[in-house]
């Protein structure tokens, strides 16, 4: 047994959590691998921001069609039951509440909910925010999927942001390789532990004093 | 009689003057009028505001025109792309301006235009450091955003079919900016696969009225297409696939990001 659940595992994990129904957009990178965990048979709808609700997987080979793209701007395929729209529709269906969920990738999420997912300030870097901030402040709920540690060793759930925000108190609940955290007044709490991971090692891992929200399971993939 | 169909696509883009301010439709590849851009660069004009989600990738169409060094400024949500080259090298050598701003704020700032909006409030970026300069005001305690409505001198839109009076219907996810971009400028351009007999558009599937519309121009049908039906054959750039079919990067060419 490790002490972390693999990219698809997490994304399985994530996808389990999604309601039947339910109106989601998926970040680009890591976030898109939700859509290939969904179980069978639920009808959740996914949203591109580019303006699609009914959005299907990556088409056969040879039927990439070029006015059919996601907002990572892959080929991606039309479902029974889309629809398409303007760009003022579907940032209006963001920012007017109407999506149910949204999933994104940090680099950063405080114990407010800040998250911090589009820029590392880096004074050379040409800067680019797309949807991300309107993502951030839209749906009802916004969980992020990331690793826990950056590649240099770093928590990405820290007590402030040092990079520059994205959205400010929006994120409700982190899905990492180590354990699920959900955002509350008090700060993160432990929802969730993933392998052999447990509660002192987040809190020297992070560095920030967490709670417990439920008893720690362990699902059955790890 | 009313007949917004011109003759080519030098008509198609006549009158517009150096200093312009230039919406461009599309997200990514996909709606970007490429051919009307191609004759813009053409015709001439510099000085160029372009309004755009994206400022170009690879070499043809956004990107060829900063290459070719006729924008002045750029107002986008997202000019960064693994493709983007032209406006990588333009941004770092200080030849253009760049104006970032979200993808939902910029949509609204052109509907507004376009909707005789004065000006309005909104909640996205607030606590971000694309706030800073702006108008904060708390209503029903929530922070939000003073945002100024998005004009153009000219929009130049792709659509897949449109009638003389410049009824537009768009394919699948081209859509994007266009209907919005067709509102909110003086002059709006749009260049279709075909143009069809008056009447023959599904008046309840008419996207863009023809009120918003001033110009439109045939270019032919896109590659993918037979007889208005999807045949494939292409990657996402629409060039003609290789004869291997299962070539991997047919679905991931694209330029990533958003």
């Amino acid at each position: 047994m490790t002490d972390r659940l693999d990219r698809d595992a997490l994304a399985r994990r994530v996808a389990a959590d999604i309601p039947d129904g339910a109106y989601v957009n998926l970040g680009i990178g890591a976030p898109t691998l939700v859509a290939d965990h969904l179980p069978p048979g639920s009808e959740v709808i996914l949203h591109t921001e580019n303006g699609m609700l009914g959005m299907g997987p990556a088409p056969a080979p040879g039927h990439v069609d070029p006015d059919l793209i996601n907002a990572g701007k892959l080929a991606v395929t039309e479902l029974p039951g889309a629809a398409y729209f303007h760009h003022a529709d579907s940032f209006g269906m963001m920012r007017g509440g109407h999506l149910d969920l949204c999933i994104l990738g940090a680099f950063q999420v405080s114990q407010t909910g800040d998250l911090a997912n589009w820029s590392t300030g880096a004074p050379d870097a040409i800067p680019a925010v797309g949807g991300a901030m309107d993502l951030a402040i839209g749906a009802k709920d916004v969980y992020v999927m990331t690793d826990l540690m950056t590649k240099g060793g770093e928590s990405k759930l820290v007590a402030a942001c040092t990079y520059p925000l994205t959205g400010v108190g929006c994120v409700t609940r982190v899905y990492t390789d180590r354990a699920v955290f959900d955002v509350t007044p008090e700060g993160f709490a432990v929802r969730e532990l993933f392998g052999t991971t447990t509660l002192d090692e987040l809190r020297e891992l992070t560095g920030l004093a967490l709670t417990v929200v439920v008893e720690a399971a362990t699902p059955e993939e790890s | 009689m009313i007949d917004k169909t011109v003759a080519d696509l030098r008509e198609a883009v006549a009158g517009i003057r150096d200093g312009a301010t230039v919406m461009v439709g599309g997200f990514g590849r996909a709606g970007q009028p490429v051919e009307l851009i191609d004759a813009l660069i053409d015709a001439g004009a510099s000085e160029l505001t372009i309004v755009s989600n994206n400022a170009g990738g690879g070499d043809v169409g956004l990107a060829r025109l900063i290459a070719e060094g006729r924008v002045r400024k750029v107002v986008c949500s997202f000019p960064r792309q693994s493709d983007s080259w032209h406006f990588d090298r333009a941004y770092r050598e200080g030849r253009l301006e760049l104006e970032l701003v979200p993808q939902g704020n910029l949509a609204e700032r052109i509907r507004a235009a376009g909707a005789g909006i004065g000006a309005f409030y909104s909640p996205t970026a607030v606590g971000t450091p694309l706030a800073e300069g702006k108008e904060h005001r708390e209503i029903d305690g929530r922070t939000y955003l003073l945002e100024h409505p998005i004009r153009a001198d000219v929009a130049l839109i792709s659509g897949l079919r449109a009638d003389r009076w410049g009824n537009v219907v768009y394919r699948r996810t081209a859509r994007n900016f266009g209907p919005i971009m067709a509102t909110a400028a003086t002059t709006t351009v749009v260049q279709v696969d075909e143009i069809v007999p008056l009447g023959s558009l599904d008046p309840e599937a008419i996207v863009t009225p023809g009120i918003f519309v001033d110009r439109v121009v045939a270019v032919g049908n896109r590659r993918w297409l037979r007889d208005g039906e999807f045949v494939g054959g292409v990657d996402l750039q629409g060039e003609p696939l290789a004869e291997r079919l299962d070539d991997p990067a047919a679905t991931s060419t694209a330029g990533g990001d958003r």
